[in-house]
């Protein structure tokens, strides 16, 4: 699984939830890409990963 | 007197933009407070995983968050990026910014114009950064565009209002609001932008590189507030090739020989 362009083995069973908390994301400071698609967050409990996901978990920086 | 700067179908008394990049977490509330923002620019980036301090955790509550599409090349990658910013719950409004050339950091406009079309539709206020040119312009009000952001000079380069004439002749032909940003660097520029009729001045790194941060804040303030009321009051006309005396041109203490 990519997550953020890094390579992860995490523990299957996991929803999307378990990994943004794991990692140490706030969720409700991030938005989250699942293979390309956006995933809302209400969704995060529910939505269960696979090994071969693409994840991106984005949040906002200062800039211009 | 009412003077609000309308952006689509936002109100705001402020015509002050800032660019939160650049400035350390700890000094967003001065930065903020000092300029009288009520619009503040933010970008959108991988997340930091371990807890790390968040930029809302900083920026005063009540301000308007304008996120922009920084790092996207193209639309495609402007309109993924606009769509993450509003799931990130801080409303609708988009600056786009499509950036090809790293150099000099100009924006593409052909491209801007796509995206601009693509996330009016979506339901954006959009406010396209872009070239100053009223050609390009104009198809960006056509395709939906909420204002019109031009360029004064390249991003971060503190160079002023290089544009001038070119913002000038967009100010007089569009009826969006003309925002420059982009490369003002000092309250005199931004102050001069007001008084020819920009709608707002966006600053950034004329601030955070200031030596005294949360003063230059302040100074740009009153300077966009100095221009606009010169907007607002029609400065004098300019005489050519000759003076003309402020005081009467009788009753001299001597008389005429």
């Amino acid at each position: 699984m990519k997550v953020n362009g890094k390579e992860l083995e995490p523990i299957l069973p996991m929803t999307l939830k378990e990994l943004i908390f794991d990692a140490g994301y706030r969720e409700d400071r991030v938005a989250v890409e699942l293979n390309g698609r956006i995933v809302p967050r209400s969704d995060y409990a529910v939505v269960l990963l696979k090994k071969d996901d693409s994840i991106e978990i984005v949040g906002f920086v200062g800039g211009g | 007197m009412s003077d609000e700067l309308k952006i689509g179908s936002r109100k705001f008394n402020s015509r002050f933009i800032l660019g939160s990049g650049k400035f350390s977490l700890d000094m967003m509330k001065a930065v903020m407070e000092n300029g009288g923002v009520e619009i503040a620019t933010l970008a959108v980036r991988r997340a930091n995983a371990g807890g790390e301090e968040n930029i809302l955790d900083y920026i005063p509550k009540g301000l308007t968050l304008l996120p922009n599409t920084s790092g996207a090349r193209n639309s495609d990658e402007a309109v993924r990026i606009a769509m993450l910013a509003r799931e990130l719950g801080c409303g609708d409004m988009i600056k786009i910014e499509i950036i090809k050339d790293s150099r000099y950091l100009l924006p593409d406009n052909c491209e801007t114009i796509k995206a601009t079309k693509i996330l009016s539709g979506e339901g954006f206020i959009v406010m396209p950064y872009m070239m100053p040119d009223l050609s390009a312009a104009r198809s960006m009000a056509d395709a939906g565009a909420s204002a019109i952001m031009p360029l004064g000079a390249p991003i971060g380069s503190n160079k002023g209002l290089l544009t001038k004439d070119f913002i000038k002749i967009m100010i007089d032909e569009l009826e969006l609001p003309v925002i420059v940003d982009a490369g003002i660097g000092r309250p005199s520029q931004a102050c001069e932008a007001m008084e020819m009729g920009c709608a707002a001045v966006m600053a950034n790194t004329a601030i955070a590189t200031a030596g005294n941060i949360p003063m230059m804040a302040k100074a740009f303030k009153l300077a966009i507030e100095a221009g606009r009321m010169a907007f607002i009051s029609k400065p004098g006309r300019v005489l050519l090739g000759r003076g003309e005396a402020s005081s009467p041109l009788t009753g001299f203490l001597e008389d005429p020989k």
